[in-house]
């Protein structure tokens, strides 16, 4: 009892000692692991604050090249709706001339008799085209229709807001310095110009034409409606089919499958898929569905499917992913009530997984968002004027716009390639925010 | 229930648009261009207006360059394939073939005018008073012996007073296209091989081989002197504006639109100007054309007044508003020749 006592007593002498130097070995270490891990989590915030950096550069540098591109220079001309200069025919004012006539006016010669007549001291030929080439060529559409809404203007002389040329508005938004030839600006137009600006002739506004208008040659009317219509529409067919193929594919070989070498390679080639340059979808759209389908050409149709294709592997493999993340106890409590696999499936795990398949869905959206190289070979890149309305008209998508505009020799549309990135920018935020949205609804269902 | 209904919705749909898709191959109301990038700026204009003078749909130009363009254009005369395509040098023989093999003999051949290829530099920069001869110095991959003898040896010159001893003594740095381009082509047949050929004991190997001639005329060297700068000449533009030692090949319509940054430099004495260019004294110039596929005049509406508003005086001739995007036109007996051609549909024969 005694030695029981003894030997007892010991081990607890024993103890206290190696407690004694445990809690010395861990005070002295605690120091060290303290700050390790104030380290460490300063690194995470150094990384974080790196990426955050250079989202701002990035963004700091889109934005002040885009800038510009969001204003627009007008010229107050007066313009004189004369009868003989438009060529109409009856002259005679009390005759109310039809449609017809009003049509084959001759609208640009109005134009530029308007313009020489501010400006009666030039005479040279080549000064006067120099004069006309500060408007820019819209004006002479503009004023065909304002006549042919309301053919009373005729015989009047009314002021209008003009469109400035590409070439005058950089040069009232650069180098500025009054009278001074800059750029494609010459003395004599630089020296109007400033009379113009001192008239009270000249005015900034915002540039509405971005969004109202499809692309063109002339960087002052190019717009980006055109390739935004043109966008949603190859979305609409990629969400289309990519989301439920991917989601049906997942379900399929997460619920049902069996496991055999069938399904194994299945697996290894939708991984292979996710890989595959993109320009080879481009390439079998051409082949097989332009050349053996027949497809239109250029159409958000066939570009969308190809572009389904390069998706629907992320969608799979990221649906998947959340199917599987599902617990099977939620599995096996409705099975235990009654449930069938295709309710367990469709009433229970899809719920369930939906908030991680609407985030494969929506990566999956936003690299297709941003593809060109597979629609170069069916034909989406291109020069499209028309706004597409259905699915078979040509079009164009924001990322081959951005191409294309930065591609151009007019410096003007420096600016506005800036101004497209930050629109297609938007864009794909928008797509993130109802993604987003949609999750949190799906998540409080879930619970 | 729902479901079904949703899958009802989804059939139907994708039903009517395979529906409208084959509805709309059998017959097109917009006239189809494919072709050469270079051209791409030139003809979009012309199609810009078009659309808004007449009451036709404004033709659809995809920039697929000039070989990309060709094949397209030849594949058929079925209604699905292109109606023209732009090229920035004549059609070859062997795509000529192409096209008749398929069927593709009516084609009418439109000479539009004619674009410089500049050698330019920051207009912080001296202006460079180069020739032929100093360029294919400057950049060919393999030059004649120091000594003059008659042999080739790698490329020695790193300063263009190197090279000449009247240019300045910088660094030759190049900023230029790839392979892959027209300009590239053009600017090897007609800079380097300009002033290759100026050695006659090089010019006498192309009657006995060609292909030799070819290789030591047309190769450009490899180690970074010519930089590869990509197709986007606005790149060239934006780093030859960085950096005033360095030089840079694009097209004279980027000279053009850009004066306030760089300038061209001379060429075997002449500046790049519009009249040098149409006059034919500045000796880097090359033609532009388009071809028409016949066959479709009467089937795509537009066709005939498309090739009209693009020949007119307006837009193709002296003063014509391709001249204010920098194409170069062309002279008034040309001009006549090329309008008389597109109006009778003169067919090409290769």
């Amino acid at each position: 009892m005694t030695n029981q006592l003894k030997t007892g007593q010991k081990a607890l002498n024993m103890n206290d000692s190696s407690m004694h130097s445990n809690t010395d070995r861990i005070k002295k270490s605690l120091k060290k692991r303290n700050s390790k891990e104030k380290r460490f989590r300063l690194w995470g915030r150094l990384a974080i604050s790196f990426g955050f950096l250079m989202v701002a550069i990035l963004f700091a540098d889109i934005g002040t090249k885009a800038y510009p591109a969001f204003f627009q220079h007008w010229i107050k001309v007066d313009i004189e709706f004369n009868r003989q200069w438009l060529s109409i025919e009856p002259s005679d004012s009390a005759v109310r001339p039809d449609m017809q006539a009003l049509k084959q006016a001759n609208y640009s010669a109005t134009v530029k008799k308007s313009l020489y007549q501010m400006f009666p001291s030039i005479t040279a030929r080549g000064d006067k085209r120099d004069l006309m080439k500060l408007l820019s060529y819209s004006a002479e559409f503009k004023i065909e229709d304002l006549v042919t809404a309301n053919p009373d203007l005729l015989g009047q002389r009314v002021s209008l807001w003009l469109l400035a040329d590409d070439d005058v508005d950089s040069y009232f938004k650069s180098d500025f310095t009054a009278g001074q030839s800059s750029g494609r600006i010459n003395d004599k137009q630089a020296m109007w110009l400033k009379q113009l600006f001192d008239s009270g002739a000249v005015e900034k506004r915002f540039n509405t034409l971005f969004f109202t208008n499809s692309d063109s040659r002339e960087p002052e009317l190019a717009g980006i409606r055109g390739a935004l219509s043109g966008t949603i529409l190859t979305m609409i067919i990629v969400l289309a089919i990519s989301f439920p193929i991917g989601v049906s594919a997942a379900l399929y070989l997460e619920e049902f499958a069996p496991k055999n070498r069938w399904t194994d390679m299945i697996e290894v080639n939708i991984n292979n898929l996710a890989a595959v340059p993109s320009i080879v979808f481009g390439l079998l759209g051409l082949a097989v569905l332009i050349n053996i389908f027949g497809l239109p050409r250029s159409a958000s149709l066939v570009g969308g499917i190809v572009l389904s294709l390069m998706t629907l592997p992320t969608i799979i493999i990221a649906s998947r992913a959340s199917i599987k993340a599902v617990p099977n106890s939620i599995r096996e409590a409705a099975i235990g009530l009654g449930a069938s696999d295709m309710q367990v499936t469709l009433e229970h795990v899809l719920p369930m997984a939906m908030p991680g398949i609407l985030t494969g869905t929506i990566i999956g959206l936003a690299q297709a968002l941003g593809e060109t190289a597979p629609l170069l070979m069916i034909g989406m890149v291109a020069f499209i004027v028309d706004v597409p309305t259905n699915f078979t008209d040509a079009a164009t998508v924001m990322p081959v716009q951005i191409y294309l505009w930065a591609d151009s020799p007019e410096s003007a549309f420096l600016a506005k390639t800036s101004a497209a990135i930050l629109v297609l920018l938007a864009f794909l935020l928008i797509m993130n925010f109802s993604a987003t949205f949609l999750r949190s609804k799906f998540e409080k269902n879930g619970q | 229930m729902k479901k079904s209904v949703l899958s009802t919705v989804a059939l139907t749909f994708t039903v009517s648009l395979l529906a409208s898709a084959a509805a709309t191959a059998a017959s097109r109301d917009m006239i189809s261009v494919v072709g050469s990038s270079t051209v791409y700026p030139f003809s979009t204009v012309v199609a810009e207006r078009f659309g808004k003078k007449t009451q036709f749909n404004t033709p659809k130009i995809e920039s697929t360059g000039t070989g990309g363009g060709m094949k397209l254009f030849c594949a058929g005369n079925g209604i699905d394939t292109p109606d023209m395509s732009n090229a920035s040098r004549r059609m070859k023989k062997s795509e000529y073939e192409m096209c008749v093999e398929n069927g593709v003999t009516d084609i009418t051949e439109v000479l539009i005018g004619y674009d410089g290829i500049v050698v330019a530099n920051s207009n912080a920069a001296p202006q460079m008073k180069l020739s032929r001869k100093d360029l294919f110095l400057a950049l060919a991959d393999k030059v004649p012996a120091l000594d003059g003898s008659e042999t080739l040896i790698k490329n020695p010159y790193k300063t263009w007073k190197d090279v000449n001893a009247s240019l300045p003594a910088t660094k030759i740095e190049v900023l230029g296209p790839p392979p892959t381009s027209g300009t590239r082509d053009a600017f090897a047949e007609l800079v380097m091989e300009g002033g290759c050929k100026q050695y006659p004991w090089i010019k006498a190997i192309k009657k006995t081989d060609k292909s030799a001639y070819k290789a030591i005329c047309h190769s450009v060297r490899e180690d970074h002197v010519y930089i590869e700068a990509g197709e986007n000449d606005n790149l060239i533009i934006q780093k030859i504006d960085a950096n005033p030692d360095a030089m840079g090949i694009f097209g004279f319509s980027f000279l053009d639109q850009n004066t306030n940054k760089i300038q061209g430099s001379f060429i075997d004495g002449t500046a790049p100007s519009f009249a040098a260019i149409a006059d034919g004294s500045y000796p880097v110039s090359r033609p532009l054309f388009f071809y028409v596929k016949n066959s479709h005049v009467d089937k795509v509406p537009g066709i005939a007044e498309y090739l009209a508003e693009f020949t007119s005086e307006s837009a193709m001739g002296q003063m014509g508003y391709l001249t204010d995007k920098g194409l170069i036109p062309l002279g008034n007996d040309k001009f006549a020749e090329v309008s008389a051609d597109v109006k009778s549909y003169k067919m090409l024969q290769l």
